[in-house]
């Protein structure tokens, strides 16, 4: 059976490609968020970095 | 060999190739709406508060659990789907997806929804969404399910965790408040879900699924729904009295909790040549005013803590 460009399956197939693609996206953006939500609240330290060199 | 064919050798499914939409019917989007919601009042009513992004991706990864926990029950499920009307077009026995696509979408999303939930949350949080996938899929799916009637009763659990993940968001920890949120879930859906199995022409008996209308008749389905909601009432009025309790949540509650009982008593003093003469009217009404009744419970707690800050708060 040969397919044509317009067939069904090329459809679900972009549609299934692309929304995927928007939940990657999505993904990332929500991750640079979290980020910027995490890194600018007033207790923020970075985990445990001064007391490892205090110690040493 | 064409692109066709050799998708169909590759999964035995024919011709069709899923879309984006039957991967997100497999996260059953209905019942992820009540997880968002919950999960969404548990995390605003908690004390203290976390930066917007953080609830909203907390949020996400509750309702990505949720929705895991949902494509792995249709995985298991598979074959009862296709034996009942009502889920035979459900994307696995409708053809367009595989049980083990589904199996590793779950798995997939389980395991992500759980790590990033802990990441932008905490452990106790990810902890609880990690057992509320497991209590589920392993404890209501593959256990209870088939097993005994009271399945619902007990697999009720699982969609009464969001409010306690959402609270612990901010907590970190669990409390008498978050607790008597879960409990009211946990005691409303067996009245809830059995008020709609009275009036549902359901196939589950053909599936071999035990409910308690036909493994107990409906007159004791009658009773059991009386009794569910008597037991029901003291811990919807006990979340009153708690710190995200107070007058506006109280009156609602009452208000609502006489409206249920009366509607379980009507139900109760009914048999079937009554309820089949009026075609499960009072059956019916009952079920619209359960859904109305937790929501109506939840956005009075929400109400509650969004007004705290102009002085109609809590006591």
């Amino acid at each position: 059976m040969g397919l044509s460009r317009e067939h069904d399956m090329h459809k679900r197939r972009f549609g299934r490609n692309l929304g995927l693609g928007l939940v990657l996206v999505g993904f990332v953006a929500l991750i640079f968020g979290l980020t910027i939500a995490k890194v600018g609240q007033e207790n923020f330290e970075i985990p445990n970095s001064e007391k490892i060199g205090s110690d040493e | 060999m064409t692109d066709a064919s050799l998708n169909a050798s590759e999964t035995g499914l024919g011709e069709y190739d899923a879309g984006f939409g039957d991967y997100f019917a497999l996260l059953k989007p209905r019942v992820m709406s009540l997880v968002v919601f919950t999960a969404f009042v548990g995390l605003v009513a908690a004390p203290g508060g976390v930066h917007p992004v953080v609830g909203f991706a907390a949020i996400l990864f509750i309702a990505v659990g949720g929705g895991a926990s949902g494509a792995l029950n249709m995985w298991w499920d598979a074959d009862i789907d296709r034996v009942m009307k009502r889920t035979a077009n459900r994307p696995i026995p409708a053809g367009r997806i595989t049980e083990s696509e589904a199996f590793a979408f779950g798995i997939a999303l389980a395991g992500i929804s759980v790590v990033m939930l802990g990441l932008a949350a905490n452990l106790v949080a990810a902890g609880l969404l990690a057992f509320t996938i497991f209590f589920y899929v392993v404890v209501y799916s593959m256990w209870l399910k088939r097993w005994t009637p009271q399945n619902i009763v007990i697999g009720g659990a699982a969609g009464a965790f969001p409010p306690m993940i959402g609270w612990a968001v901010v907590t970190g920890g669990i409390a008498p408040e978050s607790v008597l949120m879960f409990l009211l879930i946990f005691m409303w859906t067996p009245p809830h879900f059995w008020a709609l199995a009275l009036f549902m022409k359901s196939d589950y008996e053909t599936a071999g699924v035990p409910m308690l209308t036909v493994t107990h008749g409906r007159k004791s389905t009658r009773k059991h729904i009386l009794v569910y909601t008597v037991l029901l009432t003291p811990v919807a009025l006990a979340l009153g009295f708690t710190s995200i309790g107070g007058p506006i949540y109280l009156v609602v509650a009452v208000l609502l909790n006489l409206a249920f009982l009366k509607g379980a008593w009507d139900i109760w003093r009914r048999d079937e040549t009554m309820a089949q003469a009026d075609a499960y009217r009072t059956e019916k009404r009952v079920f619209a005013l359960s859904l109305f009744y937790l929501f109506g419970h939840f956005l009075a707690i929400l109400a509650q803590a969004m007004l705290a800050p102009y002085g109609f708060g809590g006591w």
